[in-house]
């Protein structure tokens, strides 16, 4: 192997890429072929370094562990010459920490435990030499070599892990149940069809630790005695399904995958199937039936799928997150993981922090930890020091909680007694301007559009409570509406088939139960307290404050703002569809709502 | 079955000598494996850009499935699509995070340039807006996805440049 004195690791992902990312690579590679160093500096990909507001992409140097940011194909030959040939840090590109930016990839805050997330941005993903040399497939080798499957069960058992996709099923159980399970083919499966929005920690794990799903995965697979394993992953995330195909290619290649793993007999192979945008394939008899080539719909069970899942196998599903755990409790131990948690939650979970807080991004920190240490501690408190209204955990199948349950510590149990759920661990925090009627509406549209239809309680009974939260946020709500409201959560909950369908009532029932204010200011007093529903509002030009500066007539999308240059403006009422552009651009503060 | 492939409507795929090889092509590497319909079927909406209705008949030719079936897997994701897509797409993503980040005020000012409504194609075939779901880009809300590139904290005002774009990259 060839010995390179520096590596540059520049940062591939979506945004970087839109901003010539690849461009960049190219620009580097080239300026180091001409400086006669392409022998000793090697170029690679990682995921994201850094954070979303720089202008170019990012780089980092290794071994010196240099961060340098808003680099544009321009900096190349002279950040090439300085750094690499006259040995010298470029100063003015290092990377400065800000106080507002995302901290995805930032050193991990005191709070936080990064298990899952420890080589992400740190490796190439698409190299799987630099996962093995951190440790990477040394626990499938202390597993293949040292360990029986059921002592592998009794040690991922042992360390209380449970399923990441937001169920909580302890992991050892499931794969346990599949070695008990009769059937000569088994599958195992990998669920990442990360579907909620606000969540994107598998999608961050996916792209940029890949190999340690796949080793997650193989280990399973030996402790619960399968051949064969599908990644099923969304297709919203091309990126991941790249980096997941190229990863399991090299593992084949090192002879981590395929016939006959490490000498030891064990074969097991992994392939990647793609979803194609219908979020209840994330349930884990849909997301079967769709590898299966069918429509992605739910059926009863039982029979479990540790019975009867795919093909009519047994098969064991695990959530991303899941798999990507295993590798470190076998290297460190069951005890090592169960030291961090809380009760029955152990080990640590990602968080994807997003909406209205200072940092957003991804965090892990270990269960236990309260809602209000993750929002203020380690997000950094609201955006622009508003007032915290409520947080949605757990996608759109979860509840928004008020502050009253800040304190509330994190864990499978205590977020189920709160009326939420913790999900993938999406976390939407949102400020004092936003409705919760509306929040509701928007979460209804979602699962009555997303709802497959198959069962009654489901298909019809989303699409009444969205009928009766869109009359309420139009001004139409009627007091009765708020009982037929609760009335339908319970059906619902009570009779759908999966859990798309049970968990669709909880953003409408905890509003319900602790912003019920809101509702009512909107059926009685047809007022919209956070002045978001467009029918209850109306948008005026404040006599006086008006410089006639003319910003917002001109970004107006239905023209309804008239008036000269240097004079007051005014709204036509009537053409005004009250999108909120003008009042969010205007620079004196002079567009009020009433 | 028979009586719709005899009569192919002129602009299909299926008449056109690179994409009819390029559906064989995906249909042939594809067809033996367990669970070949999705394969198929993401391969083609790749490739071509949408499933017509003579080539959904097609697959169903060729996978040995009944049409109700193939018709009922397009029917039921979203990504697949059975009519032609402009040239270039932009997505809204209508997550949560997007959603309370503003992107309404996005699309609004989509429809006020191009004079389309998501879903909806311009007339000279150039651009098509959609909506989708999370693309788990939450910390840069609100967020669109042209073609394949997805941009983060966009601005109503900025927006425009992004179809000027577009544009300027056909001109």
């Amino acid at each position: 192997m060839a010995y390179f004195r520096s590596h540059v690791l520049v940062s591939i992902d979506p945004e970087c890429v839109k901003k010539g990312a690849y461009d960049l690579m190219d620009a580097l590679q080239d300026e180091l072929v001409k400086q006669g160093l392409v022998d000793e500096v090697q170029v690679l990909e990682t995921s994201r370094i850094g954070d979303p507001e720089t202008e170019g992409p990012d780089l980092m140097v290794y071994p010196e562990s240099v961060h340098y940011s808003n680099i544009s194909i321009e900096d190349v030959p002279f950040l090439v010459e300085e750094h690499f040939l006259k040995g010298r840090v470029a100063g003015q590109y290092i990377h400065e920490a800000k106080e507002s930016l995302d901290e995805e990839l930032s050193a991990p805050k005191a709070k936080e435990v990064r298990i899952v997330l420890k080589n992400i941005g740190e490796i190439d993903p698409l190299n799987i030499e630099e996962y093995i040399a951190r440790d990477g497939y040394l626990a499938l080798g202390k597993v293949l070599t040292e360990m029986s499957p059921e002592e592998t069960i009794q040690e991922v058992l042992d360390s209380g892990l449970r399923g990441r996709g937001g169920a909580g099923f302890p992991t050892g159980l499931k794969w346990r149940f599949i070695r008990n399970a009769e059937g000569d083919q088994k599958f195992m499966i990998c669920n990442a069809d990360e579907g909620d929005p606000g969540a994107f920690a598998n999608r961050r794990v996916l792209e940029g630790d890949p190999h340690a799903v796949v080793e997650g995965m193989i280990i399973g697979a030996f402790a619960s005695g399968s051949h064969q394993g599908y990644i099923y992953c969304r297709a919203e995330y091309p990126i991941a399904v790249r980096t997941m195909k190229t990863a399991i290619e090299q593992a084949r290649s090192f002879g981590l995958l395929g016939e006959d793993i490490m000498g030891t007999g064990f074969s097991f192979d992994l392939e990647v199937r793609m979803g194609a945008g219908a979020f209840v394939c994330g349930e884990e008899t849909a997301l079967m039936a769709s590898i299966e080539g069918k429509r992605g719909e739910p059926r009863p069970r039982p029979p479990f799928p540790a019975q009867k899942g795919l093909w009519a196998s047994p098969s064991n599903i695990n959530n991303v997150e899941t798999y990507a755990n295993i590798p470190q409790i076998i290297l460190k131990g069951a005890e090592w993981f169960a030291s961090f948690g809380y009760k029955k939650s152990t080990g640590t979970k990602t968080f994807s922090m997003a909406g209205d807080v200072k940092n957003t991004g991804l965090i892990e920190v270990p269960f236990g930890i309260t809602l209000r240490e993750i929002i203020y501690d380690v997000g950094g408190g609201i955006k622009e020091d508003k007032k915290f209204k409520a947080v949605q955990t757990g996608g759109p199948m979860g509840g928004c909680l008020p502050e009253s349950f800040l304190d509330l510590p994190m864990d499978y149990e205590a977020l189920g007694q709160a009326g939420s759920i913790l999900g993938s661990g999406g976390l939407v925090v949102m400020d004092e301007d936003t409705c919760m009627v509306d929040i509701a509406r928007f979460f209804m549209e979602f699962t009555q559009d997303e709802s497959c239809g198959k069962c009654t309680p489901c298909r019809v009974g989303t699409r009444r409570i969205l009928e009766i939260l869109t009359s309420i946020c139009e001004g139409n709500g009627k007091p009765e509406d708020i009982d037929t409201l609760r009335h339908l959560c319970d059906q619902i909950n009570e009779n759908s088939l999966c859990g798309l369908g049970k968990g669709a009532p909880n953003p409408v029932k905890s509003t319900l139960e602790h912003f019920l204010d809101e509702y009512e200011a909107h059926i009685y007093e047809k007022r919209c307290p956070a002045k978001v529903c467009k029918s209850l509002i109306r948008f005026e030009i404040i006599d006086g404050e008006c410089t006639g500066c003319t910003l917002c007539a001109r970004n107006c999308p239905v023209e309804a703002i008239s008036g000269e240059r240097r004079k007051t403006h005014v709204i036509d009422p009537d053409i005004c569809i009250k999108c909120g552009i003008c009042e969010q651009l205007c620079p004196y503060d002079a567009i009020e709502i009433k | 079955m028979q009586k719709i492939l005899e009569k192919i409507p002129s602009g299909d795929p299926l008449n056109d000598i690179e994409m009819k090889k390029t559906i064989d092509r995906i249909l042939d590497e594809n067809k033996d494996i367990d669970g070949a319909t999705m394969v198929v079927l993401n391969g083609l909406q790749e490739a071509i850009g949408f499933i017509s209705p003579a080539m959904q008949v097609y697959v169903a030719e060729k996978l040995g499935e009944p049409i109700s079936r193939i018709h009922g897997v397009v029917s039921f994701y979203s990504f697949f699509t059975t009519t032609p897509r402009g040239k270039h797409t932009i997505k809204f993503c209508i997550g949560t995070a997007c959603y309370v980040g503003g992107i309404n005020q996005i699309i609004e000012k989509a429809k006020q340039i191009l004079g389309i409504e998501p879903g909806e194609t311009t007339e000279d075939g150039l651009i098509t807006l959609e909506l989708c779901r999370c693309v788990g880009a939450c910390s840069q809300a609100p967020v669109i996805v042209v073609d394949e590139e997805v941009q983060g904290r966009v601005k109503p005002n900025r927006f425009p440049k992004t179809i000027q774009d577009i544009k300027s990259q056909e001109a």
